[in-house]
């Protein structure tokens, strides 16, 4: 008897501490439950979506060379690219002799792993912060180029992002990656 | 697999149902079925059938590259992705005789025993649930998605992390992950044990568990149970303490058991060891040195000396092992797992024998199963 109305009490306070606030909220909305905002759900700064390639600025082409490297290391095989000649590099204004000429990426097969972008020589993908893509076809969500290169540049200029190969190198001991230091050792793999 | 027959069956006197549980009922915690033969109100068979979730996870890592089985890790045991990440990268470590940078073992045990904790948090939830509980099953989420915040922002992904690297992590932890821990810390303590107060000692729930499916540490030993189900019978067995790996040797932490291996104790076991594992996390945070972290390997892919290796370690459902056959190349030759789960489960017929119908989703429950273990 007594331990049943001390297990009331309980049970009692608990919920006294639960009305205090509400911890849960409807999903896209955010604010009181008086006061509704629409908003998306903000995400850490090193949330891993969708991956997106890259837009680089300075010579306004993409980082991507379609050297095919994210797409030997997906564990997926979720990625196609083709190459073609770089023009601007015929005209003088790009380092990049090969660039890219296609690229697709079914998301709805991506895994969302991040090796891709660890294995990148050329800064050229990222994980964007992009997650709320669901679409009705089956194929849907296989992006192409310009899709990718659209949220890619959103990431860049939400973000402020600086290329991996040009931040500041905290721990002078490690070994730098230079852009274009030959392949990582998946080259001579045998698949 | 034996033909089982559908609809009454009769055994002599008395009359036997057959029921069908599962695989699609919300209370045996994924897609597992259960045929109980009952007899009235008591569960005088059972047949437990599994392979709904099979995906041969085991087959498929001896198509991938060493660095990209980490993923296939990750969906094993779903809820514990840290602790299968450090088992699979530990193997890999032991084959090519690399040595992981101090701070990345304190990293990865914090982050394992963050991992626990929001575990056990899952398993209170749904003992809860499967007891009738409901308001304790709510701060345990909230608990987990604290954690699971924490995560958020150290991997970038909240549940399929792939942050452990063979010889060490993907990259440092962020600038203020001790300012966030700090923070985590007293709220998850308050989450806990608010749970715990509400829960474990709770009259209808110790009527409901208490001496339901005991297990004697001679049967818990045969069929193999390890983890959370074995200390329930008394049995001081962790390997944290029995076969220290990583830097858990440098920590004091005690290993609760219990003392009639039946359902409660499995349940009080898992909140006690959330206590311990918070006391490992805070002497890790004190002792964790700086420096680097990343893999000696750089950026060049890991590839072991042919060779064979098994390396076990603790996950929240118990042993886990990873037996590693190499051959020299960049994909494993053979790749076997031992999940703690699918043993824990072999023993659910001696369990559920001559137990209530109405007992079986709470001694399901009390072992703890992920089904993406079981199957894998």
């Amino acid at each position: 008897m007594i331990n049943s109305i001390k297990g009331l009490l309980l049970t009692l306070v608990s919920t006294m501490n639960g009305l205090r606030s509400p911890v849960t909220r409807q999903y896209p909305e955010k604010g009181t439950l008086w006061k509704r905002e629409e908003a998306p759900t903000p995400v850490q700064d090193r949330f891993m979506g969708f991956p997106a390639l890259t837009w680089d600025g300075e010579v306004d082409e993409p980082f991507c060379t379609s050297c095919m490297v994210c797409i030997r290391h997906c564990p997926t095989q979720c990625m196609t690219s083709t190459m073609k000649d770089n023009p601007l590099q015929q005209e003088g204004k790009s380092t990049r002799r090969k660039i890219v000429d296609s690229f697709e990426i079914n998301l709805n097969r991506c895994i969302l792993c991040g090796i891709c972008v660890e294995v990148c020589n050329f800064d050229a993908i990222v994980m964007s912060h992009e997650h709320e893509m669901s679409t009705f076809q089956r194929n849907g969500d296989r992006v192409n180029l310009p899709v990718l290169l659209e949220i890619g540049t959103k990431f860049q200029r939400e973000t402020g992002w600086i290329p991996p190969t040009k931040r500041a190198k905290p721990e002078p001991e490690a070994a730098p990656a230079v852009a274009g230091d030959g392949d990582t050792e998946g080259s001579e793999s045998s698949s | 697999m034996t033909d089982i027959p559908t609809g009454v069956v009769t055994r002599g006197e008395p009359v036997e149902m057959l029921l069908n549980m599962g695989p699609q009922h919300p209370s045996t915690h994924g897609v597992f079925r259960m045929v109980l033969w009952v007899d009235g109100e008591k569960v005088t068979d059972v047949e437990p059938h599994i392979g709904y979730l099979h995906r041969g996870s085991e087959k498929l890592c001896e198509g991938e590259q060493f660095h990209q089985v980490i993923t296939l890790f990750d969906r094993m045991d779903y809820l514990a992705n840290f602790n299968n990440e450090l088992v699979y990268c530990a193997a890999v470590e032991k084959l090519m005789g690399l040595t992981v940078p101090e701070r990345a073992e304190y990293v990865r045990v914090i982050l394992c025993e963050l991992n626990r904790i929001a575990s056990h948090l899952l398993f209170v939830a749904t003992m809860g649930l499967d007891a009738g509980a409901m308001t304790p099953s709510m701060i345990c989420f909230r608990g987990r998605e604290r954690v699971q915040s924490l995560f958020e922002a150290v991997s970038g992904a909240r549940m399929m992390h792939n942050y452990f690297r063979i010889g060490g992590l993907k990259e440092d932890l962020p600038d203020n992950f001790e300012e966030m821990v700090g923070e985590l810390m007293p709220l998850l303590q308050a989450d806990i044990e608010e749970a715990d107060k509400l829960l474990t000692f709770n009259e209808i729930f110790l009527a409901r568990l208490k001496g339901v499916a005991a297990i004697s540490v001679e049967d818990a030993l045969d069929f193999g149970l390890t983890g959370p189900c074995l200390r329930a019978c008394g049995v001081d067995y962790d390997l944290r303490k029995a076969d220290p790996y990583s830097v858990y040797d440098r920590f004091e932490f005690n290993v609760p058991t219990g003392l009639d291996g039946d359902c409660w104790d499995r349940h009080f076991v898992r909140v006690q060891e959330m206590y311990e594992s918070m006391k490992i996390v805070e002497q890790a945070l004190v002792q964790m040195p700086k420096g680097n972290v990343t893999s000696s390997l750089g950026r060049r892919l890991p590839r072991p000396p042919k060779g064979e290796v098994y390396v076990r370690a603790e996950n929240p459902r118990g042993e886990i092992g990873v037996y590693l056959v190499c051959d020299g190349t960049d994909k494993p030759y053979r790749l076997k797992v031992r999940p703690p789960s699918f043993c824990n489960l072999s023993a659910i017929k001696h369990l559920l024998k001559d137990t209530w119908i109405a007992d079986t989703v709470v001694v399901l429950g009390s072992l703890d199963i992920v089904l993406g273990e079981v199957d894998r």
